[in-house]
């Protein structure tokens, strides 16, 4: 089943959807694979696994370390792969890698994609990749029927909307606000008819991340968008009260 | 058909920023906006003859344009071969080149109505630079600096904040300039209705290759002109050092069509044999990627992650390099070599007692090139070196390693009266 597919499927029993995100190999890779675990146990639809990069230009402080950190134990890109291919392998959800273009481009665009399809991964999210650098990457996500995600933002005009939607697949993630990862997001008169523009401008299903952080934000997305996205805020509650805490807070979020 | 086809699609790359397969813009969503903006604004500029007079004028009344044309006698005597003339970049208000974008961003800033301006800092150079344009046009100024940086820089962190910036110490990744560059992009994906990135070299997405080489043709074009003008011809060969490359592409632009070798000097650290030096172009340590919005030669590992680098020079201190230089070294119209830190030195310390000038320790890196080929040259030769800032700045370092004993002696009388006082 596609990316696509199973999003509608999940639709059809849950109001909102949940996605989650690590930094793969953060605080080390035990850990990162006991994190997805407990994720999964608490029920979320979707995960989100970043590649660490030295220069992640749209992550917020917290992510930044997370991604330092990761590299400092080690991390490489070949143990990244084989850790999205062994979680795909055990856990039952669709999991999306998330990095930036130089991971990708480094080792040769067809060929990193070829391996992600080979690992199972059901698609990519790359931030600083724009869809008119992207083809090469979307000829090959295409063949290997993986979803290129791309990014809608507050100040993206409606008629580029447009044209990101014909280049995306999977869902479109939303970005909340300006700025980077992690920091607060007012949900407020002007963010509900940003997202009326995303919706007119595409059938794919919508994601909304940067800044959710609780059950009431999760409560405020219901039937505004298909999947909330909480992303820096586990990583701050598993800094802060050990890994074995996340799957309580992933269990309340909903 | 064939040629029209190809034509065509060259001129779709040169519109998206390519040179060659360098460039482009790789940025995140929420900045598209910003860039579109950013972009209108410099075409307009740049059809705009008014906007080039204008600049130039600001740059005669605020930073002593035209800089000088020097004839080093003695050096061109002590080397017995081509005649030696140095373009006194030094002599800009702030003491570099730098002084030339900042002021042109400045009027951009201007037409684009904002009143904020961020940048990144290596040696504190820009930043400072930054700092005295945002005093003067009226705007409040942040400027990010690797941590390591201001503890090596601290008089530069000192100018800047006399002239009203706040200076933000980045204590993420190396804490050098490359990580001052992120913490920027941050600031801007943040504050981009009223702030603008005056981003200071001429790399990073589309159109900061290309303004910033605009801005800083300035240099080479006078240049051109006084060369012909004191020498009746155009000179052999022109030397500039590369950090991103600002100053060598302001240089070269005067020369690009002219029948004139364009040697550019990049930082050969320790040596090109160890992993301590910053040589993207002239060495074979670095790769193609895609990293802080562009694409271009960096020094990075297997899996794509940046390496550190290093100079005696902060200011060339940097992992990527201009992606119009990189299409130069393609087509062969530049050559690039490396300097080490040791020749810098000596390079140095020639110029001051042979001229009485006192280069940027950046700068000495293009001095470096210029004297090992000089000799080899006859003297109906004419080369030409780009003095691209002055090198007061540098007392700290150049004092640590000339190990100079009074130096060390009064630093400790100072922190000694500080510590009492």
């Amino acid at each position: 089943m596609n990316l696509v597919e199973h999003i509608a499927s999940e639709r059809q029993r849950k109001e909102i959807l949940l996605m989650t995100h690590i930094v793969i190999g953060y605080p080390n890779f035990d850990d990162s694979l006991r994190l997805v675990e407990s994720m999964v146990e608490a029920g979320v639809d979707l995960m989100e696994l970043q590649i660490p990069f030295s220069e992640p230009i749209a992550d917020g402080p917290v992510i930044l370390r997370a991604n330092q950190q990761s590299l400092m134990s080690g991390s490489t890109v070949d143990r990244c792969l084989a850790f999205g291919e062994e979680v795909s392998r055990r856990f039952d959800i669709p999991f999306l890698l998330m990095s930036y273009y130089n991971i990708l481009f480094k080792r040769g665009i067809s060929s990193f994609v070829d391996s992600m399809a080979a690992a199972g991964l059901a698609g990519a999210i790359v931030p600083d990749l724009p869809p008119e650098e992207a083809a090469e990457y979307l000829e090959a996500m295409g063949r290997n029927d993986l979803a290129p995600i791309f990014i809608y933002s507050p100040n993206t005009t409606t008629e580029r909307m447009n044209e990101i939607a014909d280049c995306a697949g999977g869902f479109i993630y939303c970005v909340a606000r300006k700025g980077v990862t992690g920091a607060e997001t007012t949900f407020s008169q002007e963010f509900s008819e940003y997202l009326e523009r995303c919706r007119a401008a595409t059938d794919l299903p919508l994601a909304l991340g940067f800044g959710v952080k609780d059950k009431s934000d999760v409560d405020f997305l219901r039937g505004r968008v298909d999947i909330a996205v909480v992303g820096t805020q586990t990583i701050r509650v598993m800094e802060e009260q050990g890994v074995g805490s996340v799957q309580g807070f992933v269990e309340g979020l909903r | 058909m064939t040629d029209v086809k190809e034509m065509e699609e060259a001129r779709e790359m040169e519109e998206r920023g390519y040179f060659g397969e360098f460039g482009g813009s790789y940025i995140p969503e929420i900045l598209v906006a910003t860039f579109d903006e950013l972009l209108a604004t410099y075409r307009e500029a740049r059809l705009d003859p008014g906007f080039w007079s204008e600049y130039e004028s600001l740059m005669g009344s605020y930073s002593c344009r035209p800089t000088p044309l020097t004839f080093a006698e003695n050096l061109t005597r002590h080397f017995g071969g081509a005649r030696i003339y140095i373009k006194r970049e030094d002599l800009n208000h702030t003491g570099a080149h730098k002084a030339n974008n900042v002021m042109g961003q400045g009027l951009l800033v201007r037409r684009m109505g904002k009143n904020r301006v961020i940048a990144e800092t290596g040696a504190g150079q820009h930043g400072v630079a930054t700092a005295t344009m945002a005093a003067k046009f009226g705007y409040r100024c942040t400027i990010y600096m690797g941590e390591v940086d201001v503890e090596r820089q601290r008089p530069n962190v000192f100018w800047m904040e006399r002239l009203g910036a706040e200076v933000i110490p980045v204590t993420e990744g190396t804490r050098i300039l490359k990580d001052a560059i992120n913490e920027a992009f941050r600031d801007w994906v943040t504050n981009m209705d009223d702030t603008h990135y005056v981003l200071g070299t001429a790399c990073g997405p589309h159109p900061f290759p290309e303004m910033v080489s605009w801005f800083q043709s300035i240099i080479g074009k006078e240049t051109r002109q006084q060369v012909r003008e004191v020498t009746g011809r155009l000179p052999t060969r022109i030397y500039a050092c590369v950090g991103g490359g600002s100053n060598a592409m302001g240089m070269f632009g005067g020369f690009l069509d002219d029948d004139v070798e364009l040697v550019g000097v990049e930082a050969g650290g320790l040596g090109l044999d160890t992993s301590a030096h910053a040589s993207r172009l002239a060495s074979d340590a670095s790769s193609l990627g895609v990293a802080q919005g562009y694409k271009t030669y960096f020094l990075q590992d297997e899996d794509g992650q940046m390496r550190e680098t290093h100079s005696v020079a902060a200011g060339l201190d940097y992992v990527g390099v201009s992606p119009i230089l990189a299409h130069h070294r393609e087509t062969g119209r530049v050559r690039f070599e490396a300097a080490t830190d040791a020749e810098v030195l000596e390079a140095f310390s020639l110029t001051l007692s042979k001229e009485g000038l006192i280069p940027a320790l950046e700068s000495s890196h293009a001095f470096v090139q210029a004297f090992k080929e000089a000799p080899k040259l006859s003297q109906d030769d004419v080369i030409v070196i780009n003095q691209s800032g002055r090198g007061d700045k540098d007392i700290f370092t150049v004092a640590d390693a000339f190990e100079d004993p009074k130096w060390k002696a009064f630093i400790r009388d100072k922190a000694k009266s500080y510590e009492s006082g």
